[in-house]
């Protein structure tokens, strides 16, 4: 990216004036390398968010933002819907909620040696991953429209898991506000079996080790310690948060034309939040979001089930679930006065500050949870929410961003050399294709550790801990 | 048999695909044929069962998106691979059909699956040469 077209605003903040149709400035989260390294791309799209309707404050891009269809991923846009505001469906995505879930298994570092190879199998066995694979609920439909108003809390009182994980999932597991009958019947229909599946491309599932705390109060308030042993998953609202984002993206399309709003990019189709395209994407959006909340909570019981039958004596507790694709109604402090708005996270986090009232009480002190995942082979991190995220609407980054394409990965490496370099490190790797190794192989995304400091040094999250992978399934 | 044909461009969020053929409808088959080879190699999906696809869109480019995203819903909703296919475009109508098989996990050995067709990079055009070219980035 030319950085001559932006002005320094902070060690690690840059602002973009507006020019054209740009109705505010764009900002920019990142150090010299990683803003010079997000590519011209990345800049453009921020100035097309710039210029939609009801916009507040500023188009943003995190430090690991890279150059996305419509929106950056990596980028966060607020709108006013009594500004003429809109929702877009583009700037949510396809995979409508995919999220991180950490977990603390009950097991140390010290326990691994001679339990990991058994456990990586279990959980590739037990847990469906890669495309086609089917889960063992099948869901009629009316059982199908309940999951998707209650989410998490769905599938605690379906048995899988338990209550108190509620309290450490975003939106205390179930998003209000979502609209089952706003989901097409095709949208249901790719999902009747697709509950308590991976999933395949970048999503995974990990036994991580916390080989590093900077912060041991927060880490103690997340409920994990140095040496403990995690695992996470990534994942989402699978096929039907798919189809959901498919069909809105051609209703808002129609929309847009509709409502005289200019598109500078077709991605970008969008709608008045205060209309009915936009209240029927806000209905269909939560209850998508409220598959990816089910789908997370049934993957961590079937994750539970398996260190259950081989670690005992284990006791695994949730640390947090936090989506990283979505569209949220917050109200935030906007020149001294509070406005309800519409905050998009596409590919970042929200990063709530000790203190603010979304929070459950056995969090307020502590801040958000917000969980970075690193890709095969490279370190996770949990961050905690910070005041300064207030800038960004209480947001932060979500993972490393790629840096590399899927198509120059394969050519630049074999998957059995990536298996073996792996190996080599101490970390298994169960499933996924070579040819899928090879595309997410860890040279492909950027400095994790970079992207982590400089969100850090921007004031938009705290460091807590940093997790070193130890195995990896992937679909 | 025309010299219709398919590839892959870098996007560095995910993957573009592109078909050529001598009409738009040869090159949206062959730009379907790019999209399963994201996946999984054609070579390995047996063509043995039909999937009837049918959609509309007033334009070439949105009845493109729609192709694509019509077979995306139809090979996740049916848990298969398509590796054959076949479109007929009259007006703003397509009506067409895919052909493949259920996923084998042991033996199709799939990479990244596809999420959706987006309208980023997205041309359906004649080139110079004659031929029709058809192309979007995928979300995977």
């Amino acid at each position: 990216m030319d950085t001559s077209r932006l002005t320094r605003v902070g060690e690690c903040e840059w602002s973009l004036e507006p020019t054209g149709a740009m109705r505010v400035p764009g900002r920019i989260f990142g150090d010299d390398r990683l803003v010079e390294d997000m590519g011209d791309e990345v800049l453009q799209q921020v100035a097309n968010v710039a210029s939609l309707p009801g916009i507040v404050r500023a188009s943003m891009a995190m430090p690991d933002a890279h150059w996305g269809y419509g929106f950056p991923i990596g980028g966060v846009a607020a709108f006013d819907p009594a500004q003429g505001g809109v929702v877009s469906a583009g700037g949510v995505g396809f995979d409508i909620s995919c999220g991180v879930r950490a977990m603390r298994t009950g097991l140390t570092a010290d326990d691994l040696p001679g339990r990991l190879p058994a456990l990586a199998d279990a959980l590739f066995r037990e847990i469906p991953a890669g495309v086609g694979r089917r889960g063992a609920l099948r869901l009629s439909r009316p059982r199908m429209d309940d999951l998707l108003a209650g989410g998490a809390r769905w599938a605690v009182d379906a048995g899988y898991g338990e209550a108190a994980d509620l309290d450490r999932i975003e939106h205390g597991g179930r998003v209000e506000g979502a609209d089952p009958a706003a989901v097409s019947d095709e949208a249901k229909r790719r999902q009747e079996e697709e509950i308590g599946t991976l999933g395949s491309g970048n999503h995974y599932l990990e036994i991580q080790v916390v080989e590093d705390v900077t912060d041991e109060a927060l880490a103690a308030a997340f409920g994990f310690r140095r040496g403990d042993a995690l695992l996470s998953i990534h994942c989402g609202s699978r096929g039907l948060g798919h189809q959901v984002a498919t069909d809105y993206m051609k209703s808002m399309l129609r929309a847009a034309a509709r409502h005289g709003i200019a598109l500078p990019d077709r991605q970008l189709a969008c709608a008045p939040v205060e209309s009915d395209e936009g209240r029927a994407y806000l209905g269909a959006m939560r209850a998508a979001a409220n598959c990816a909340l089910a789908n997370r909570q049934v993957l961590g019981h079937l994750a539970r089930r398996v260190l259950a039958r081989l670690a005992p004596r284990a006791e695994p507790a949730l640390i947090y679930d936090v989506s990283h694709n979505f569209c949220s109604e917050e109200t935030h402090e906007v020149d001294g006065a509070p406005r309800r708005l519409f905050v998009h996270r596409k590919g970042a986090t929200a990063s709530r500050p000790p203190g603010h009232a979304r929070l459950p009480a056995s969090l307020r002190d502590a801040g958000q949870p917000v969980l970075i995942g690193g890709s095969m082979g490279t370190p996770s991190f949990v961050l905690a929410g910070a005041p300064g995220s207030a800038k960004a609407f209480f947001s932060a980054l979500h993972g490393a961003g790629r840096s590399m394409s899927r198509h120059d990965a394969t050519r630049r490496w074999q998957g059995r050399d990536v298996v073996r370099d792996l190996e080599r490190r101490g970390i298994l790797l169960r499933g996924g294709s070579m040819r899928g190794v090879a595309e997410e192989a860890p040279g492909a995304y950027k400095d994790v550790e970079r992207v982590v400091s400089a969100a850090v040094a921007a004031g938009l999250a705290r460091r807590v801990a940093r997790l070193a992978p130890r195995a990896c399934v992937k679909g | 048999m025309t010299a219709a044909r398919w590839e892959h461009f870098p996007h560095p969020a995910d993957v573009g695909v592109r078909g050529w053929g001598a009409t738009p409808a040869e090159a949206f088959e062959q730009a379907a044929l790019a999209m399963t080879a994201v996946t999984v190699d054609p070579a390995r999906i047996e063509p043995r069962e039909r999937v009837a696809v049918a959609c509309e869109a007033p334009d070439l480019e949105s009845l493109f998106v729609e192709w694509m995203s019509s077979l995306i819903r139809e090979a996740d909703a049916r848990r298969m691979l398509f590796s054959r296919f076949e479109a007929a475009i009259e007006g703003g109508a397509l009506r067409g059909a895919a052909y493949g098989e259920p996923v084998d996990p042991a033996r199709h050995e799939t990479a990244a699956g596809v999420k959706g067709a987006t309208y980023a990079e997205l041309r359906v055009r004649r080139l110079d040469d004659g031929r029709w070219l058809a192309q979007c980035v995928l979300d995977v």
